[in-house]
């Protein structure tokens, strides 16, 4: 009898504090640190519209295991230390579970300290390979490996035969880092980089780069390795020289802006990019095709603004911890073990599958080969 | 060197060249009538060619350009009544510190207006692939365009100064402010005339060069640092000298390419500019008489 009643005491004391977490819980705060003004503006403004859309969406829908979410967003205009500061505020006065963001590589390696310290998951937006490699264990991302992509790339050079290619890229970190990746990876597929030039992210012409590793008479390919608009002048510039050399873009590429600027010129240039730019073309039973033609068509007819894979990198952080949390609860510690363990997740930037040594959960599937026809992407099929 | 990557280069170098020289025109012909620098030019250039392209939507494309380098002009005159004219003996670093608060100004609100996209005018011939061989080299005909623009331009100032009684009367400013006022012309209107004139300039070179090179709202300041640069190099004040120092530089920019690599081109630029002002202050053309004449 005595023991019945305890344990009814206990059972009742135990529904107590269930229902009173419950009750407390009803707000989950998550942070983000996003580039939503500035130079980086392109980066972290569809991000930061994304995260609004998305945490409207899910609290319409009566939020994460019917807790709330408390969306900060705050504006870096991509500057390392105000990204530092935001990001102490956040996890210091507002306590939140987990930042998402930021937009840009160097951000991201700025906060990368505070957050193994202070023991709260972040999730980039960022692509360096830097971030994830060597692995820190409250720090993930969700945007391809810049390899990925160098790697496709060689890979289909070496389908159409080509092997010394010049090399250009943009003094942006993206730029160095990609042209880090592409020579260290080159060797691998018996490529050799003839020509390797920087560019910079604010140059008005380039012909005269153009006329010098035109020149060269070895080259057979150029890599064209950037993010920012004057990746466009760099195409133009090629072929009004009337050099009919095969360009190839990196993912940086995937913004149809550039294309409309480059105009003619965009014409066959040949880059990977993740599935977002396809969504429409992809094969009925794909398991990212419903998610991505859903994100594309809310998020175009919500801001009137076509969709960029950029946003997609918000779209797949908020998926990420959105997963973690419904997992686990909002607790930091639970939250990050949950995001190990998630697998064959489709997001927009590919199928992810984290493990305790992959904070980024991507292969090189996360790409398919695109190409410029009539100004529109579409797949690349080959020569 | 091939005499087709000589040629290549060439054509760069003079296309960066003109466009340099017109930004320092626009620094010279305000400099000339009131002994300062507008750090706002570049951003008449960026007007120049964002105000076209917002204006193609609606008219032909000499129209939209000329209704552009109106508005531009205007915005000018505006500035110049607005923030200046009614300044009672301003200090020159008052005045300089009002151009740059100015550049901002106009920059943020192009950033507004336009947002952050890059914007450019269609090739007037042709297109972005579409280029004319010359000796084996191959040319956009819009660095034709550029070139002949720029060109044009000088040509018809140095005939405005030299030929009509309102260039002669802002010769006069130039000359001697005090002497001019003794004069009767009016020196403040003088200023006003100086921003319009420089305006339009700036703005018809960025309508001409938007094909080539984009217009995105913050490329003043970037046109605005090599303009000075030249127009030092030439000897402030000194129109024909900026045209030559604009095309020496943007020649010897296109040429470092083929020496150095690219990364380096803005290194050897101002290396130049260090070495000439070390050797002669005044610039290349300028006289040391005059520069020791002028208030800094």
């Amino acid at each position: 009898m005595k023991g019945l009643m305890r344990k009814s005491l206990c059972a009742a004391a135990a529904a107590c504090l269930l229902m009173s977490t419950s009750a407390w819980a009803k707000t989950i705060k998550v942070g983000a640190v996003l580039a939503v003004t500035g130079p980086a503006s392109f980066l972290g403004g569809p991000e930061a519209r994304t995260l609004e859309m998305l945490v409207q969406e899910a609290n319409a829908k009566g939020g994460i295991n019917g807790n709330k979410i408390e969306l900060l967003i705050k504006d870096t205009a991509g500057n390392p230390e105000k990204a530092i500061s935001f990001a102490k505020q956040l996890l210091e006065e507002e306590q939140v579970v987990a930042v998402l963001g930021p937009s840009s590589s160097g951000e991201t390696m700025a906060l990368k300290k505070i957050f193994e310290d202070a023991k709260t998951p972040l999730i980039s937006c960022a692509a360096a390979e830097v971030i994830v490699n060597p692995v820190a264990s409250w720090v993930f991302k969700t945007p391809q490996n810049d390899s990925f992509a160098a790697k496709k790339i060689f890979m289909e050079m070496n389908k159409l035969g080509i092997a010394k290619i010049a090399v250009l890229v943009d003094n942006s970190g993206f730029g160095k880092a990609g042209k880090e990746q592409i020579l260290k990876i080159a060797p691998e597929y018996k490529i050799e980089v003839v020509e390797a030039e920087v560019y910079d992210a604010k140059a008005t012409d380039l012909s005269a780069v153009v006329a010098k590793i035109k020149a060269n008479a070895a080259v057979q390919g150029v890599i064209n390795w950037s993010i920012v608009p004057a990746q466009a002048i760099v195409v133009k510039n090629i072929r009004q020289a009337g050099w009919k050399v095969p360009i190839f873009q990196s993912h940086g590429f995937g913004n149809i802006k550039y294309v409309q600027a480059a105009g003619t010129a965009a014409e066959g240039v040949i880059f990977p990019a993740g599935r977002l730019l396809m969504a429409n073309l992809l094969p009925d039973g794909h398991p990212q095709k419903a998610l991505l033609v859903k994100y594309v068509k809310d998020y175009e007819s919500k801001y009137k603004e076509t969709a960029s894979t950029f946003g997609g990198h918000g779209y797949d952080a908020f998926l990420i911890l959105s997963k973690a949390i419904e997992a686990a609860g909002p607790d930091k510690d639970k939250i990050r073990a949950a995001i190990e363990n998630l697998k064959d997740l489709p997001g927009t930037g590919g199928i992810y599958n984290f493990s305790a040594a992959d904070h980024n959960g991507l292969t090189m599937d996360a790409f398919e080969m695109m190409t410029v026809k009539d100004g529109k992407f579409v797949p690349y099929k080959g020569k | 060197m091939t005499l087709e990557l000589f040629i290549q280069y060439l054509a760069a170098g003079i296309t960066y060249g003109s466009i340099y020289a017109i930004v320092a025109i626009g620094f010279n012909i305000i400099y000339n009538t009131t002994g300062i620098i507008n750090f706002a030019q570049g951003e008449f250039v960026m007007l120049g060619g964002m105000l076209s392209i917002t204006l193609l939507d609606f008219l032909p494309l000499p129209l939209a350009i000329a209704l552009a380098v109106a508005l531009t002009m205007c915005i000018g005159a505006a500035i110049e009544i607005v923030f200046i004219r009614w300044l009672k003996n301003p200090g020159v670093l008052r005045m300089i510190i009002i151009t740059i608060g100015l550049s901002i100004l106009i920059r943020e609100a192009a950033l507004h207006i336009w947002g952050d996209n890059v914007r450019a005018l269609p090739y007037f011939i042709g297109n972005e692939i579409t280029s004319i061989p010359v000796l084996g080299a191959r040319i956009s005909p819009q660095v034709l365009w550029v070139i002949a623009t720029c060109g044009l331009m000088v040509i018809c100032l140095s005939l405005f100064f030299k030929a009509t009684s309102v260039g002669r009367e802002m010769r006069a400013c130039a000359a001697n402010r005090t002497a001019a006022i003794l004069c009767g012309i009016d020196t403040k209107n003088m200023v006003t005339f100086s921003f319009i004139l420089s305006a339009g300039i700036g703005a018809l070179a960025g309508a001409v060069m938007s094909p080539i090179t984009y217009t995105q709202y913050d490329i003043g300041t970037g046109l605005a640092i090599k303009g000075f640069t030249v127009a030092i190099l030439g000897g402030l004040g000194n129109s024909p000298g900026a045209v030559a120092a604009g095309l020496l530089l943007g020649i010897i920019e296109a040429f470092s390419v083929s020496i150095v690599p690219l990364a380096f081109q803005d290194a050897i630029a101002i290396a130049i500019l260090l070495v000439i002002l070390f050797v002669r202050p005044h610039g290349l053309f300028g006289s040391s008489t005059t520069a020791g004449l002028k208030e800094y």
